[in-house]
Formats: C-alpha cells, sequence, structure tokens
C-alpha cells in the first residue's frame, strides 16, 4: 500500500460563540448588519451553523436564510440565500459579498418590505476557533480510514467543509491529502462531490468511508490479481 | 466548608454510548492542556434549580479530565435571600421598589463570602446575580473572572440593573443562555446554551412497563393520545391557555391533557395559579393536574415518554429546557416562540412554534393528523438536542473558554 511522504494529521476544533453588539429587526438593517459585521460573524451564520445544524438536510442552509424564512416571511429571499452553497467559496469576502448582493437585488425589488419588522430580531455573533492536533495522523490508506472513521463531528466538519478558507481552494483537506500524498486523484475527486447539503455530517462520512474501502478493495485485488 | 461533594458521578466513557467515542476523544484532547489548572464555580444553591442541576453533572466531568475544579456555594440569610429573589425577578422584568438597605445587605453578604470562599483559582466562574458582587475582591489582573448569568435580562428592571453595572463590567467575560439577553458591555460576551444530561434519571431509557405503572398511577389512559405540559404551575407557563387550547383539539380528537408541576403547595402563587387551572378544568376527568414532589425525575421523565405530543406554551421563558428534555426523548412538540425556545424548535425542522391559543391547537391537530410528520420532527429534534444542548457540549464550551482566556494571558 502506498504510502505518503507527508502523513495527514487530524485537528479538532472548537468554537466559543460570541454576542456581538450588532442586530437586525428588518431586511434594511440585515443588511447593514452583514456589510459591517466581521469576518468571524459572517463565518458563524454560514459555516460554522451548518455543522451545529448538519442534520437538518431538508432546506436548512445558513441562519440568513432561516430568519428570512422563519422570522421576516420572505420566502423568496430566504430561497435565493439558502441557494448560496459554501463550497463555492474560498473567502469570507466573497461570500459577505454575493449575501449582501442578494440581499440589496431583493430590496430593490420589494422596497415595501425592507422596513416591515420581523417577529424577531436577527442577532449577529462569531465564532472564535480552538484548534488542536487530535494525536492521529495517517500515512497510508488504512491509517486514513481508520482516523476519519474515529473523529469528532467538528474534526470531521473542519476537514471537509471549512477547510476551503484554509486551502483557499474549491477542495478539502481529505481530497487534497488523497491527491498529492497518495496520488488518488479520482477518489479525491469523488469525495469532494458529496454533497454536506443533504447528508447529515454521519452520512457523509459513511459515504466517504465507503468510498475508501471500494479504493482499498480495488488496491487488494490489484495486488493479488 | 460549603464545597460541594458530588457523590453520584457518571464517568465520562458512559457518554461515548450516546455521543460517540470520537466526540469523547475530543473533550479529552480539548481538556489535556488544562490539566490541573484550577477553576472555581460559585453559586447560591447546591440543589434546586437548573444552575445547581448543571453543576452536579459539570464538575464531576471536568474533574475526571483533569482539572482542579471546586463547586463552591455562597451563604446567606433570609435577609439576603429575600433581596437576590427580588432582584431576579426584577432582573425578569417584575416591578420592583427599590430600597437602599437592599443593596447594602447584597453587598453585605457579598463581602462576608469573598472573606471565606476561595477566589484565587486560575478561572473563577460566578453563576447568577447572587454572588456578582465577589469581582470587587479580585486580586488586581491575578486570574480570569467570568459572569454566567442564566436568566433573561432582556427587560430588566433598570434600578436592578444599573446596580449590577457596578459589578458586571469588571468581569473578563460574561456568558448568556440567548444573544437576546445579553447587554450592551465594554467586556466580551458569549452565548453557552444551557444542557440536559441524557444519562441523568430525568432522561435516561426507562423500563415501558415503569413508564406504564406512573400513567396507571395518575390513572392516565395510555391508549389515548396524551398532550403533555411538564411545569411549574405559574402564570408565565400559561396553564389555563393550555387547556383551552386542549379544548379546541377535544373538537377534534379524544385525547388526555396532563400538566404537571412542582411547588405549587410551598409557592402561594402557585397554589393559585394551580386553583385557576382546577376552575378552567371544570372537573374534566381527562385533564390531569399532577402535583409533583420538587424532586421527581423519573415521574417526569415517565410522563415525557408516555406523551404523544408535549406542549410548551409559555408567555415569557428564560431557555426552557423541559423543551429539550422532551425532543429528547423525540417527541414532537409545540411551544411558544418566546425566549430560548425558538432556538430548541427550528419551526418545522424540529417542532412547531405557535404565538396563541389558536395557533398551539392547530398546530396539536396537525399533529395529531400528521404522525409521520410527528415522528420526523421528534427525530430531527432529538439529533439537535444531541448536537447542541448535552451537558458534553456545555462542557466543551467551558473547555473552550478556559482554554482562549488561558490564551489571552
Amino acid at each position: 500500500m502506498n504510502a505518503a511522504e507527508t502523513p495527514f494529521e487530524f485537528f479538532t476544533v472548537a468554537y466559543l460563540t460570541r454576542i456581538g453588539n450588532q442586530s437586525a429587526g428588518n431586511l434594511e438593517e440585515l443588511l447593514t448588519g452583514l456589510e459591517q459585521c466581521s469576518d468571524a460573524s459572517i463565518f458563524h451564520h454560514t459555516f460554522q451553523t451548518l455543522s451545529s445544524h448538519h442534520f437538518l438536510t431538508e432546506g436548512f442552509s445558513n441562519d440568513f436564510a432561516q430568519w428570512a424564512l422563519a422570522e421576516a416571511n420572505r420566502d423568496a429571499l430566504a430561497e435565493q440565500f439558502a441557494a448560496l452553497d459554501i463550497r463555492d467559496y474560498t473567502s469570507i469576502a466573497a461570500l459577505r459579498a454575493d449575501l449582501c448582493r442578494v440581499l440589496r437585488d431583493f430590496i430593490d425589488a420589494f422596497p415595501q418590505f425592507s422596513r416591515q419588522e420581523a417577529l424577531d430580531r436577527f442577532y449577529f455573533c462569531e465564532s472564535l476557533e480552538v484548534t488542536m492536533p487530535f494525536s492521529l495522523t495517517a500515512s497510508n490508506l488504512d491509517e486514513f480510514r481508520n482516523g476519519v472513521a474515529s473523529i469528532s463531528h467538528a474534526s470531521f466538519h473542519f476537514h471537509f467543509v471549512t477547510s476551503r478558507l484554509r486551502l483557499q481552494f474549491r477542495t478539502n483537506d481529505f481530497s487534497n491529502w488523497l491527491a498529492a500524498g497518495l496520488g488518488l486523484n479520482s477518489l479525491a475527486e469523488t469525495i469532494n462531490r458529496i454533497d454536506i447539503y443533504t447528508n447529515t455530517l454521519d452520512s457523509a462520512r459513511a459515504k466517504l468511508l465507503r468510498l475508501v474501502d471500494r479504493e482499498r478493495r480495488k488496491y487488494e485485488h490489484d495486488s493479488n490479481p | 466548608m460549603s464545597t460541594i461533594q458530588i457523590p453520584n458521578r457518571i464517568p465520562l466513557d458512559d457518554y461515548s454510548s450516546v455521543i460517540g467515542a470520537g466526540e469523547v476523544t475530543e473533550l479529552r484532547t480539548l481538556a489535556k492542556p488544562l490539566a490541573g489548572r484550577s477553576v472555581v464555580m460559585i453559586n447560591s444553591t447546591a440543589v434546586g434549580g437548573g444552575v445547581a442541576e448543571i453543576l452536579n453533572r459539570l464538575v464531576p466531568l471536568a474533574e475526571e479530565l483533569g482539572i482542579n475544579i471546586r463547586w463552591e456555594v455562597m451563604t446567606g440569610g433570609e435577609d439576603f435571600f429575600e433581596v437576590t429573589k427580588a432582584f431576579h425577578n426584577a432582573l425578569h422584568g417584575a416591578p420592583y421598589h427599590a430600597e437602599p438597605r437592599h443593596f447594602d445587605i447584597f453587598r453585605a453578604y457579598n463581602e462576608k463570602n469573598a472573606k471565606r470562599l476561595p477566589l484565587d483559582a486560575e478561572f473563577m466562574v460566578i453563576h447568577d446575580p447572587q454572588p456578582a458582587g465577589l469581582i470587587s475582591y479580585r486580586e488586581k489582573n491575578s486570574n480570569h473572572w467570568v459572569w454566567r448569568c442564566h436568566i433573561d435580562l432582556s427587560h430588566p428592571h433598570p434600578t436592578v440593573w444599573n446596580f449590577l453595572e457596578n459589578y458586571v463590567p469588571h468581569y473578563d467575560a460574561a456568558i448568556f443562555s440567548s444573544p437576546e439577553f445579553a447587554k450592551q458591555l465594554p467586556i466580551p460576551q458569549y452565548l453557552f446554551h444551557p444542557a440536559i444530561d441524557p444519562l441523568s434519571e430525568k432522561n435516561r431509557d426507562l423500563p415501558p412497563e415503569f413508564v406504564l405503572d406512573v400513567l396507571a398511577r395518575y390513572g392516565i389512559d395510555h391508549l389515548r393520545p396524551i398532550l403533555t405540559q411538564i411545569s411549574r404551575f405559574d402564570r408565565l407557563k400559561d396553564p389555563v391557555g393550555v387547556i383551552r387550547a386542549y379544548r379546541i383539539v377535544r373538537r377534534y380528537f379524544d385525547c388526555q391533557l396532563v400538566l404537571a408541576g412542582g411547588g405549587a403547595s410551598d409557592d402561594p402563587e402557585g397554589a393559585t395559579v394551580l386553583k385557576e387551572a382546577q376552575n378552567a378544568a371544570e372537573g374534566d376527568p381527562d385533564i390531569k393536574l399532577l402535583e409533583l414532589p420538587a424532586w421527581a425525575p423519573l415521574e417526569v421523565n415517565a410522563l415525557q415518554r408516555a406523551s404523544t405530543i408535549v406542549i410548551q406554551k409559555s408567555l415569557r421563558e428564560g431557555f426552557g429546557l423541559t423543551v429539550s428534555e422532551a425532543l429528547w426523548k423525540k417527541k414532537p412538540v409545540v411551544a411558544s416562540a418566546v425566549g430560548g425556545i425558538p432556538t430548541q424548535i427550528i419551526h418545522k425542522h424540529t417542532g412547531l412554534l405557535a404565538h396563541s391559543v389558536e395557533g398551539t391547537a392547530y398546530q396539536i391537530r396537525f399533529l395529531l393528523s400528521h404522525p409521520d410528520i410527528a415522528g420526523r420532527l421528534g427525530e430531527r429534534g432529538h439529533q439537535h438536542v444531541k448536537e447542541n444542548f448535552l451537558i458534553t457540549q456545555n462542557l466543551k464550551r467551558y473547555l473552550t473558554l478556559f482554554l482562549k482566556l488561558g490564551m489571552s494571558s
């Protein structure tokens, strides 16, 4: 079995939610908040919320979409917010720009709703991150499989979802290492296509493990034809 | 000494079967840099109330992770607790007539406690307003002080909040249960959700025969739908509103209503509210008004597990952990959109929210007509609690906070 020169190092991550000083009671105020809030706040309400609500696979996408739907009663706007796929973004700046664009377009099209009070306010919060090595590394596919199977949800989300912001590339830590470390480009690509919106973190992990197992069987078959 | 000893401990590894081994390993990993470092938690009661219930579980788990943690309880006379009870109600928005002696009493007991409590741990966590004044006795820049406020400060009485504002900005951070409870403060404010213990008597699995036994004891028919609200007999929990909603549902479904709560006998207002509920029930044999003892975790657990739908029709609410308790048991919940409830009930995902008696009744009828949807809501609600409102998550947040505070020093 191939061994990578640089082993994969599993990390874990924990977030502290800091309550910000901004809140919004209508769409106009939400736009101001979106323009002015910190990057950590945009991260919290998009990337991080997907992790804490990963088990909702029928229509939950981010906090802005949920607020537009449940509190502001603007289904069309909620749909537009929900359509923003965080896998398309490698920077918070680009994600923020699109969130603002969606909201600005909606307000331009329906100015009568811009100051309509929502049922409850939107409170901007931030995620403060602490990362730490899991004391777990993998040099080959077997070790990688065991590692992925044993890490926490937060660790899986960190490597599989938020990694895009670190790598500045539309992939994830696992695919990146499988391609660069083990030369398994096809496996890396297939794994990168696992849908994190229609899967829970558990089912995404299970799919990833099934793909790795298939690759291992292929390797065993090729080694002992 | 006032250090609380906790005899009934559940080992951290026991939680692996609930949250997964990876999550437990993660807690051990995060705790490693904190091994041997000192934490003191201070509150005002060792028994009764949500704070004591959480600390009872949190402290042993932190200890098992190698943290040198102690739980201390401040002492006070009747005069002190009368004052702090008035403060508590006023911070929740109740009317309050300020008397200068109230503030003197508060200061005097905080000073007395400062002399006997250990205030030199690396991380001091002070729970709620009663011991908030201890910050005055902090040695300058010597350690980290955090104020954990468990109550709803969204509409506080200004006199009491202005008084507390003499203390709170001197902490390094404050923790609230909901963003809307936070205040404009010059210190960082963090969000910690309250938590339930899945292995406690109130939440662990129960043998079905025990559940049936409890139903039989209270004369509840297990063959017909059971609607339940578990809460104190308190007007803010709107028991009469629940009865009105039930009456609307009864036009369409042959169901029963259980309103179960403790503390009415020793609380004059509770007894009055219970009487109001009894009057509203008009002797309907399918409405069960159960006055449970103050601490009846197994009965509460059994009643929640036996329920077809759990209701929490509060008019005001802090966080409303009874909602998480019901969701943990995979029950569909219909609840008011107040306080911390919408954090737990994501409308149409983990339960249904309502804003009125009629709305509550409609949502109940909808779920009784669509048991498949009710089942899905309960299942997702369980996942939501598992991910966000278990004691292990609470522990993880404290570890993260201590790591962050430790890094900043």
